[in-house]
């Protein structure tokens, strides 16, 4: 009995540092964003209020709000179309399932394999080519489809119902409008969770919008952003931890919401 | 079957399963050729233009030459070394450490299991160059880090945390395991949520005890969410960019940079050249393919 209250209270020892480690650097970014140079160095650890002097700043040096925007619309973007165009195909692979679309669907898997960086420099002259540099489009090309959130719809499909969609043809749905009204509803939690994935994967994303923006440009996004301000001459740690805090209220407000559906959806996904 | 039936007799030359089946090929056919257009075309041109040097429009064709520059390129060695630093201590270190939080959480008698369970999973919520901004300045010469270390007597002056080879490399490493233990422990999660409490029931009658049953319950029922992680991270560490580039800037020097950063530098940066920088790119390439393999064949095997 001693020895199974030993080991339970080691569980909790553990589970609460491993707890406070993953919160403070987060505690310590949104503390430090409204608190002052001086207060920040000294290693204050509670809120100060230099909060909208910090953002001040930050507006006067980086175009902020553009920067903002131009990432919720390239997040947005990325993230409807291409839960659209990857469920649409997972349903297709798995309701239409035959001997060629699997081998093909197992030749698209292939792709998961191919590290980004293996492809970047081709993407960069393509993205070049078409005219698509400091564009939306340009932004989205290489996240619109994935070969892995086609397996997260193609799995889901196969948990759907057939004889759903066999009474929808009877009754003389096309079947576009059977994809659209009957399994689009019946799986919103994948796809909230497809959503998050590409929500949060888009937001996020440096390498490529470095390689096809220019720094400068008015269609920088707010990874950018943040790397701009490492670039500069004075580090005002405020201002950083600001634009760090500003930078990731959206994904943690996705995060937040979709917590939930998120780990069903990954169930789902490995079956 | 019936309204297939009823179909044929009116069209004889279009059947029902042909119709269908050429909509299932309609409703993949823009996610597919986005996948060739975005991967497939890319890394046979990646192949095309890593046998050219030259900048911009004044590619010549080269041969092998870019290839036989990967021997002797003096950068190689360190940045490969770095990236396989990361790969072979971080990757290990955060599965094991996501598998015995997941065992923990999976515990059905804790409390607060949901609590901890967000705190874990939060730093996944914030981007990498965010990330990596609050880790740099945690870890500067004034940072936080020093701050505390020298009020609590461990430091007299303060270290520079990412002005030295190896502590930089360490931050980014502890940077990596802060940021991904957590995404992975869900996995985790989510696979032994899949596992009937009653074999643990029948362990522990057994008399197995916690380790015992980690070994041979736990981690043999979780080796496809295992496998699915160590591929996922380590085609992950291949490509590690952001970090080294917003924390320390590949620095001390070239201390961690790694592979990704080399193939940015060579094909961005200073005088690009974008035929040697496919090169190093098809590189890393061949290094997730072999790895991935070597994954998959240890994964399929009985533990």
């Amino acid at each position: 009995m001693v020895g199974r209250n030993i080991a339970r209270f080691f569980k909790y020892a553990f589970l609460t540092i491993a707890a406070v480690l993953s919160v403070f650097p987060l505690y310590w970014m949104v503390v430090s964003s409204t608190n002052a140079n001086p207060a920040i160095l000294r290693g204050s650890l509670i809120p100060g209020t230099n909060l909208f002097v910090n953002i001040q700043n930050l507006i006067a040096q980086q175009a902020l709000g553009q920067a903002f925007i131009n990432s919720i619309v390239n997040a947005l973007s990325v993230s409807v179309v291409s839960i659209i165009i990857c469920s649409i195909a997972g349903y297709g692979f798995e309701i239409f399932h035959s001997k060629a679309k699997d081998r093909f669907m197992a030749f698209l898997l292939v792709s998961v394999m191919v590290p980004f960086a293996a492809v970047m420099i081709p993407l960069f002259s393509l993205v070049a080519n078409m005219g698509l540099m400091n564009t939306t489009l340009g932004f989205m090309l290489p996240m619109l489809s994935s070969a892995f959130l086609i397996m997260l719809f193609r799995q889901s499909a196969r948990a759907f119902p057939h004889e759903m969609i066999e009474a929808a043809r009877v009754d003389g749905l096309s079947e576009l409008s059977i994809f659209i009204r009957i399994f689009m509803p019946t799986m919103k939690a994948t796809y909230a969770a497809a959503f998050t994935i590409q929500f949060l994967a888009s937001w996020n994303t440096f390498l490529w919008p470095r390689l096809i923006m220019t720094p400068g440009a008015s269609s920088i996004t707010m990874p950018m952003l943040l790397a701009n301000l490492l670039s500069g001459y004075v580090t005002d740690f405020g201002v950083n931890m600001v634009a760090a805090f500003i930078a990731s209220v959206p994904t943690i407000i996705v995060f937040f919401i979709m917590q939930r559906q998120f780990a069903q959806g990954i169930v789902g996904s490995v079956k | 079957m019936q309204t297939a039936k009823q179909e044929a007799k009116i069209k004889p030359f279009f059947t029902m399963t042909r119709k269908r089946g050429l909509t299932g090929w309609l409703f993949l056919s823009v996610a597919s050729a986005l996948i060739i257009l975005t991967s497939f075309y890319p890394f046979v041109r990646a192949i095309e233009m890593a046998m050219y040097s030259g900048a911009g429009t004044r590619m010549q064709f080269a041969g092998l030459v870019n290839f036989q520059r990967l021997l002797i390129d003096p950068h190689l060695k360190q940045v490969l070394s770095n990236t396989f630093l990361f790969l072979l201590v971080q990757v290990p270190m955060m599965i094991l450490l996501g598998l015995i939080l997941a065992a923990m959480l999976n515990d059905p008698k804790l409390k607060g299991k949901g609590i901890f369970r967000t705190a874990i999973f939060l730093p996944c919520a914030v981007g990498l160059v965010a990330y990596s901004l609050v880790f740099r300045q945690m870890f500067a010469v004034d940072g936080i880090v020093n701050t505390a270390l020298l009020t609590f007597g461990i430091l007299d002056t303060p270290y520079n945390f990412l002005g030295t080879a190896w502590s930089a490399r360490m931050v980014i490493i502890i940077g990596l395991m802060w940021r991904w233990t957590g995404y992975n422990m869900m996995f985790y999660l989510a696979g032994l949520q899949q596992i009937e409490p009653s074999i643990y029931e029948a362990a522990r009658i057994d008399g197995a005890n916690v380790i015992q049953q980690f070994r041979k319950i736990t981690l043999p029922l979780l080796r496809p969410m295992i496998l699915l992680t160590a591929i996922m991270s380590t085609t992950g560490t291949l490509q590690l960019f952001d970090e080294p580039f917003n924390l320390t800037n590949g620095g001390p020097g070239i201390a961690t940079r790694t592979i990704a950063f080399h193939v940015f530098n060579v094909g961005f940066q200073q005088s690009p050249n974008l035929g040697y920088a496919s090169a190093v790119a098809l590189l890393i390439f061949v290094i997730a393919a072999i790895l991935g393999l070597i994954q998959i064949k240890v994964g399929d095997k009985r533990w």
